[in-house]
């Protein structure tokens, strides 16, 4: 399958299946776009004068798209769709990741917050240590051959719980030695209780800070208030760039969300690079559709048209010599994820569950809260073992509807709880997400053609 | 002359050597990852 688009004077021709990527001239772009159902000599008469080249040169440019056919680097055959289930099953029941559910309460009383702020439709709550140190021990056990396993301190707000996280990376990494494991810590923090100690301990031990910023403070504020009703920037952003700083501007990432208020979210991106932060991530709010916050159809058009707006100025910055980072357009076209794990996604489910305060494990931090979506306990594993099945089962190739789709190598087959909440269904499809996915990944490519560009 | 091929990963390539699993599991709502053995 092979996707072409012109986006910033490129015109770019992505091969599904090998994940070849090539930067054509307009003839190559409609020589490949023809080649599959013309001869070349039909492909010679259709565009000799619209180009007004010879035939010399349209045969020598028909011959090199079949050099790149022959090669398996262009219209290459897709043979994944055979061993799509095959490295969730090799992978048996390995866990390597938790969601450490570590306070089920929030000092912020955000209006668009998925976990009904930090309580997941449930009663308040913080892990204890005993619990926290069992979810540990239950990792460990069933990690099987993996060495790196990954822990996320998350909630509500898990600095509420802080000498519970900090005595839990102590019990870690005390057992890392014997089992021969090392563990990756990341936090996810409102900023509000960040002080000295937060900053010198997450430093030293967290791999990855997740620090949620939206933006503007007229943006942020508007969503992300205290109990008062006060705006919570003025307090948070002081906190953020001294804990950035002390890190060295580097393993973070500020984290904000997107609503119907802001779909020129680039607005945001940018006032957060101008606060000093260049590693961003922005995403759009998750919500019901009649929800005030929720994308209408016409926001869908403008984001789409801010990616394409951030991707260039991503490059006017870079050369400009002050380069921030966008984390969907982090592609790494070398050493990115092979096709095991890009046919088989995320692990939710699997690989990767969610543990609340009470040791009760979840697909992922999005179902939590959803009864029927209780996988088990960190005491007995797996009991609901068909529901892991189903998550075992999603991969790129499990929906019909992304047969066609050129960017399925790319998501992975998507994420099972916005299927979830678009459609009632871990195997649905969530199409807005998907329009937006795909527009990313085409921005993405684009940076690395220029990037490419320059180095050459 | 018309056409410029990126350096990418062969996908293809990738199939036969199977997964190893150890890759990471920022935004909590898989192209974005790095390959551990890469």
């Amino acid at each position: 399958m092979v996707h072409q688009y012109k986006l910033n004077g490129y015109n770019i021709v992505l091969d599904a299946c090998s994940g070849a990527i090539h930067i054509v001239d307009e003839l190559a772009y409609d020589v490949i776009a023809l080649y599959p159902d013309h001869t070349p000599e039909e492909i010679t008469a259709a565009l000799r004068e619209q180009h007004q080249v010879t035939e010399d040169e349209l045969r020598e440019c028909v011959a090199d798209v079949e050099e790149l056919v022959r090669s398996g680097q262009l219209y290459s055959p897709d043979t994944f769709s055979e061993i799509a289930g095959t490295f969730k099953e090799r992978s048996g029941d390995v866990v390597k990741a938790l969601c450490l559910h570590v306070a089920h309460t929030c000092n912020l009383n955000c209006a668009y917050c998925f976990a009904s702020q930090g309580r997941f439709h449930g009663d308040r709550a913080l892990m204890s240590l005993e619990t926290g140190r069992r979810a540990l021990d239950f990792l460990i056990e069933h990690s099987g051959s993996r060495r790196n396993l990954e822990v996320d301190f998350f909630g509500g707000e898990p600095l509420m719980n802080w000498q519970t996280v900090k005595d839990l990376v102590a019990y870690a990494r005390s057992r890392e030695e014997e089992s021969g494991k090392h563990f990756r810590f990341t936090l996810t923090t409102n900023g509000m209780l960040i002080d000295d100690d937060v900053i010198d301990f997450a430093n030293r031990e967290m791999d990855n800070v997740v620090l949620s910023l939206d933006g503007r403070k007229e943006i942020h504020d508007r969503l992300r208030l205290d109990y008062a009703g006060n705006g919570s920037y003025d307090r948070i952003v002081p906190k953020f760039q001294k804990l950035v700083q002390a890190r060295g501007g580097v393993r973070y990432y500020m984290r904000g969300t997107f609503t119907h208020a802001n779909p020129d979210f680039t607005k945001d991106l940018f006032h957060m690079a101008d606060l000093g932060f260049t590693e961003l991530s922005m995403e759009p709010v998750v919500c019901a559709p009649d929800d005030p916050a929720a994308l209408t159809a016409a926001d869908l058009e403008t984001v789409k048209g801010e990616y394409e707006l951030l991707a260039k100025e991503m490059l006017k910055r870079r050369q400009e010599g002050r380069p921030i980072t966008f984390y969907h357009y982090m592609l790494d076209l070398e050493g990115g994820p092979c096709i095991y794990k890009r046919v088989s996604g995320c692990g939710s489910g699997t690989e990767y569950m969610a543990v609340t305060p009470w040791g009760d494990l979840y697909p992922c931090h999005q179902f939590v809260g959803e009864e029927a979506y209780k996988l088990g306990d960190i005491w007995n594993g797996v009991t609901n073992t068909a529901l892991r099945e189903e998550f075992r089962a999603c991969n790129a190739y499990a929906r019909p509807e992304c047969a066609d789709c050129w960017a399925k190598l790319y998501c992975s087959g998507g994420c099972a709880a916005n299927a979830y909440h678009a459609s009632g269904s871990i195997r649905g499809v969530y199409e807005a997400g998907c329009e937006l996915f795909r527009k990313r990944i085409e921005c993405a490519i684009m940076l690395q053609a220029a990037l490419a560009e320059e180095e050459a | 002359k018309r056409i410029k091929t990126l350096k990418t990963r062969n996908l293809c390539e990738s199939a036969k050597k199977g997964g190893c699993g150890e890759c990471q599991t920022a935004c909590k709502t898989v192209a974005n990852q790095k390959c551990e053995k890469k």
